[in-house]
């Protein structure tokens, strides 16, 4: 006698991803996500600004560890997450396929560009310093150094098309230099942000260095661009409208605003103008000590 | 003793007697009173009541430092920041008082220049409680002398835990009498039971009842000291204890949560706790009071939410 039995698939619950842990929205909302056809993928948590508020917090929180871990930890760290979504590409080359409509192929041509972002930004956690730092000609026996500092909070608004390389793309070289994110994931599009919350924790780093919201960025944006405790915005995936309310509430407490930049093409080379933008000139004027006799001991 | 306390008068005549009464108090259901703390822990307080509740509980907060490395800079910046919480918004309350050691009772006094903000001081030999009696007096009368509004004792729980409530009551009874002036009026006095010590919450209403009798203004759960301090539940349980004793005697007595409360969410459950137990009647200061420090500035932050709109972050409030 044979009985044929059909499983029930599991489906997955998406959470935000605050502080390390994995919570439903404190608003109890969902939305639906649909792929590019339209077919129903799964229900995303709707975040609300209480939602937002809390991952400033736990953003705020982690960022004396992270801002304080050497370059060379963080390195480290960024690499992990590189090898964690390497064992998870087949989930993430689907998801990816599914939100922006795209090929088998082509969706893990994606995601491999992706994780070769992740390793890309790990190679410069300990050489931006050398790149923008300097030590400064100065008329005095000082030895005069300017060093790059993480900015602190930034919240990232992700960029709406690209869900995952985009998102990539603007989050690693955030937190490469020391700062801690709260990011908005793409609306239409979040579940590969969700998915990559999975990963980030399982990588060594830190909870609260990365945290990641879905839901709409015209409900949470003004509150995290206007939110006292938040440092810099990354209006990335904002539109033109959008982009100039969240400037103007950010304009309060002086925060450092990087406005939406037009990009064609995720893969290209992304120069180290996102890192940059998010870090702060700190210049220190230290005696050199004895000059000796000759005028020069060093 | 006021003669409405006469009905309790035969209670504390001996040890037994003391005993016999404070074990026939009837015992306390721990399931439902953590159950009812919790629920009324999850009313909703939104924009005007919390508002409202806010600066209620600004008010009440008995701003306090009680740390060996206590400088006389820190006891003068803890009592400008009573004075003034938000040097951006004036509107902001006083708080309650400033709690301190009693070496810095002379300090404190002087820095707040007359402000309506009182000094309290622990004694007794805070937090341990571990001291000869007359050291214990000594300690109070000192902080008593130095100017000190209100006094802040601690139990001695290894007497109350070995059974000995009249040593308990009777060392009680001898501090209020320490808080008298040479004027006749006296410092009010907190009783602090460090309810995380006392294992049971019977214990925790006896020790209360034991407070009451001796003549406390205040009880107080705990010092902040030890791991467990002031929770909902056990603040209930005392919430419950003084109004029992305001229906059988008349008299009214404070309550002081102390330790473990540091957010505006805490705080305002704390205040529905009084409002549903005891009534209106004690939502002032002269009748209840945070011992806390942190939590000033998360509701001075909460304060300018409500007033800017915008979500407030600790750069725009001192650290202490």
């Amino acid at each position: 006698m044979s009985e044929t039995t059909t499983r029930l698939n599991v489906f997955k619950t998406y959470k935000l991803y605050v502080g390390g842990k994995f919570p439903r929205s404190e608003s109890g909302r969902v939305y639906e996500v649909s792929d590019s056809k339209g077919n129903w993928l799964a229900n995303a948590p709707l975040a609300s600004r209480k939602d937002a508020r809390d991952a400033v917090v736990a953003a705020r929180k982690a960022f004396g560890g992270w801002a304080g871990a050497t370059a060379y930890n963080r390195g480290q760290i960024l690499y992990r997450i590189a090898e964690m979504l390497e064992g998870r590409r087949e989930q993430f080359v689907r998801e990816v396929g599914e939100a922006e409509g795209l090929s088998k192929s082509k969706a893990a041509a994606v995601v491999d560009a992706a994780i070769d972002r992740w390793v890309w930004y790990a190679g410069w956690t300990d050489k931006i310093g050398q790149v923008v730092g300097a030590a400064n000609p100065v008329a005095g026996p000082f030895f005069n150094l300017s060093t790059p500092e993480p900015t602190g909070v930034v919240t990232v608004v992700a960029p709406q098309d690209s869900s995952f390389l985009g998102l990539v793309s603007v989050i690693a070289p955030v937190i490469a230099t020391g700062n801690t994110a709260v990011v908005i994931a793409s609306e239409e599009s979040p579940l590969p942000a969700l998915s990559l919350g999975e990963v980030l924790a399982t990588s060594d780093l830190p909870g609260g260095v990365v945290n990641i919201l879905s839901g709409k960025a015209a409900e949470m944006g003004p509150h995290l661009a206007s939110h006292q405790d938040v440092n810099a915005i990354d209006l990335a995936g904002a539109d033109a409208a959008l982009a100039k309310e969240l400037e103007i509430a950010a304009a309060d407490n002086l925060k450092r605003v990087l406005r939406p930049q037009p990009v064609d093409d995720w893969t290209a080379d992304p120069g180290t103008s996102r890192m940059t933008a998010f870090l702060e000139t700190k210049t220190v004027w230290h005696p050199t000590g004895s000059l000796g006799a000759s005028g020069s001991s060093y | 003793m006021p003669t409405t306390l006469t009905a309790f008068a035969d209670v504390t005549t001996s040890d037994s007697a003391l005993r016999r009464f404070l074990h026939g108090l009837p015992g306390v259901d721990a399931v439902g009173l953590e159950a009812r703390a919790a629920s009324l822990g999850t009313r909703s307080i939104k924009t005007t009541a919390k508002a409202y509740a806010i600066d209620l509980a600004i008010s009440m907060i008995d701003l306090t430092t009680l740390e060996g490395a206590d400088t006389p800079g820190k006891v003068r910046a803890l009592s400008a920041k009573a004075v003034n919480p938000d040097p951006t918004d004036r509107t902001t309350p006083m708080t309650a008082a400033v709690c301190v050691y009693p070496d810095m009772v002379a300090t404190a006094k002087a820095a707040l220049n007359g402000a309506d903000v009182k000094v309290a001081s622990v004694a007794t030999a805070f937090p341990a409680g571990r001291a000869a009696l007359p050291v214990k007096l000594a300690d109070t009368r000192d902080a008593v002398a130095a100017g000190a509004d209100e006094i802040d004792m601690v139990i001695d729980r290894g007497a109350f835990l070995a059974g000995r409530y009249l040593d308990t009551y009777e060392l009680i009874k001898s501090v209020k009498e320490a808080c008298v002036r040479p004027d006749g009026s006296a410092a009010r006095l907190k009783v602090i039971f460090e309810t995380g010590e006392l294992s049971t919450y019977d214990n925790i209403r006896r020790a209360s009842w034991i407070g009451m009798l001796a003549g406390a203004d205040f009880i107080k759960t705990s010092t902040g000291k030890v791991g467990v301090n002031a929770t909902p539940a056990n603040t209930l349980l005392m919430l419950e204890a003084v109004r029992d004793f305001k229906e059988q005697t008349g008299i009214q007595i404070g309550v002081k949560p102390a330790g473990g409360i540091r957010t505006t969410k805490d705080a305002i459950k704390f205040l529905v706790l009084v409002n549903e137990t005891v009534g209106e009647d004690w939502l002032s200061n002269h009748w209840f009071r945070f011992g806390a420090s942190s939590l000033l500035n998360d509701l001075l932050m909460q304060r300018q939410k409500l007033s800017t709109g915008r979500y407030s972050g600790p750069d725009y409030v001192t650290v202490d």
